[in-house]
């Protein structure tokens, strides 16, 4: 594969983030009824879609802006939830590091979940293939132009059917995080985080900012860490929000 | 200042915030490497994020103490996505069957 040109490279990447497409769409429809349902304007969800695009993060805000929670928790959520970002470049790192400044700032700010994946399975393939970069930026790109579009979407879709609102459009949010979580706890230290998070969370609910959302993370994380320092089988393997 | 103003002043932090996140590793390169412990903490960090803001949504929808009860369609379909996602592991397929208990609960059960 390393005689690809840059122009197929850049095409195979797109092609191969196909799946990924189709699984963002739904999300970003959500995502934008959602902000018409939650006091953000119209064009802030877009903003938001354009500069922030990371969708876990994005969902999250509009919850905590729901929810009345302060800026600087919001703030601190977003940093939270999309630290796995860095487990994602630190992977990836070795394949980029020869590449010029303005490649890497580019390409790491299109990464997301599903751009790591397909990229970590293509260098895993193709470690030495000097058109990597160019694969790298069609999948991140079509990930980011999918996202704008479906994202409007749901902003006209939910401009549209304001009633979706009164008819419980937030539990959509809710469904989603369970088809997302439930698969990544087939292990017992994801398991019992994410328990013990939930169990905390609900008593924990009345603290002012949403601080009773920050420490039931913390004390999710510390039972995760603990009983994975009793098993062996104590791999990380960040979950694919 | 106005909802807008904070709202906007949120999405610009968010995004200020999101690429230093993913931009840093990249453009420093080798000169920073994460503890150990601090990347394990991190991979329990999105399981235990979304399960935190979902469940007092799940037993306390109106915000005014815990439903626990059958009444409680939030409760009813959560209940019944949990077990699509774990018996098939179909993210659509769990979203569409949660959205329908939902809507059927409300409009059918409870009507």
């Amino acid at each position: 594969m390393s005689h690809l040109t840059p122009r197929s490279s850049f095409i195979a990447g797109c092609r191969d983030t196909i799946p990924m497409l189709v699984g963002a769409a739904p999300f970003g429809v959500i995502f934008g009824s959602l902000v018409s349902a939650n006091l953000l304007k119209a064009w802030q969800g877009q903003l938001m879609s354009l500069s922030v695009f990371a969708g876990s993060s994005q969902f999250i805000a509009i919850g905590l802006v729901a929810a009345q929670a302060g800026l600087l928790v919001i703030l601190f959520a977003t940093f939270i939830v999309n630290l796995r970002h860095m487990l994602y470049a630190a992977a990836l790192l070795p394949y980029v590091a020869h590449l010029p400044a303005r490649w890497r700032w580019l390409l790491s700010f299109l990464m997301t979940d599903e751009t790591f994946a397909v990229m970590n399975s293509y260098y895993r393939l193709h470690p030495q293939s000097p058109t990597g970069h160019w694969y790298f930026l069609g999948s991140g790109l079509a990930m980011y132009g999918n996202w704008q579009f479906w994202t409007l979407i749901g902003l006209l879709f939910g401009a549209i059917f304001p009633q979706l609102q009164t008819l419980g459009l937030d539990f959509a949010m809710v469904v989603t995080f369970i088809a997302i979580i439930i698969p990544q706890l087939t292990r017992l230290p994801y398991f019992g985080a994410a328990l013990a998070a939930g169990i905390c969370a609900y008593p924990l609910r009345g603290l002012p900012y949403k601080i009773g959302l920050l420490l039931a993370v913390l004390i999710g994380i510390g039972v995760g860490l603990a009983l994975a320092r009793k098993k062996p089988d104590n791999k990380v393997l960040p979950g694919a929000v | 200042m106005t909802a807008t103003w904070i709202n906007t002043w949120m999405i610009v932090g968010m995004a200020v915030i999101t690429i230093f996140i993913k931009t840093v590793i990249f453009v420093l390169g080798d000169r920073i490497t994460l503890p150990a412990l601090l990347k394990q903490a991190l991979g329990f960090v999105p399981v235990t994020v979304l399960t935190a803001i979902i469940v007092p949504m799940i037993l306390a929808p109106h915000d005014k103490g815990m439903e626990f009860t059958w009444r409680n369609p939030q409760l009813v379909a959560a209940v019944v996505a949990v077990i699509v996602s774990a018996t098939t592991r179909h993210q659509l397929l769990t979203i569409f069957i949660g959205l329908a208990v939902f809507f059927g609960w409300q409009l059918g059960v409870l009507a």
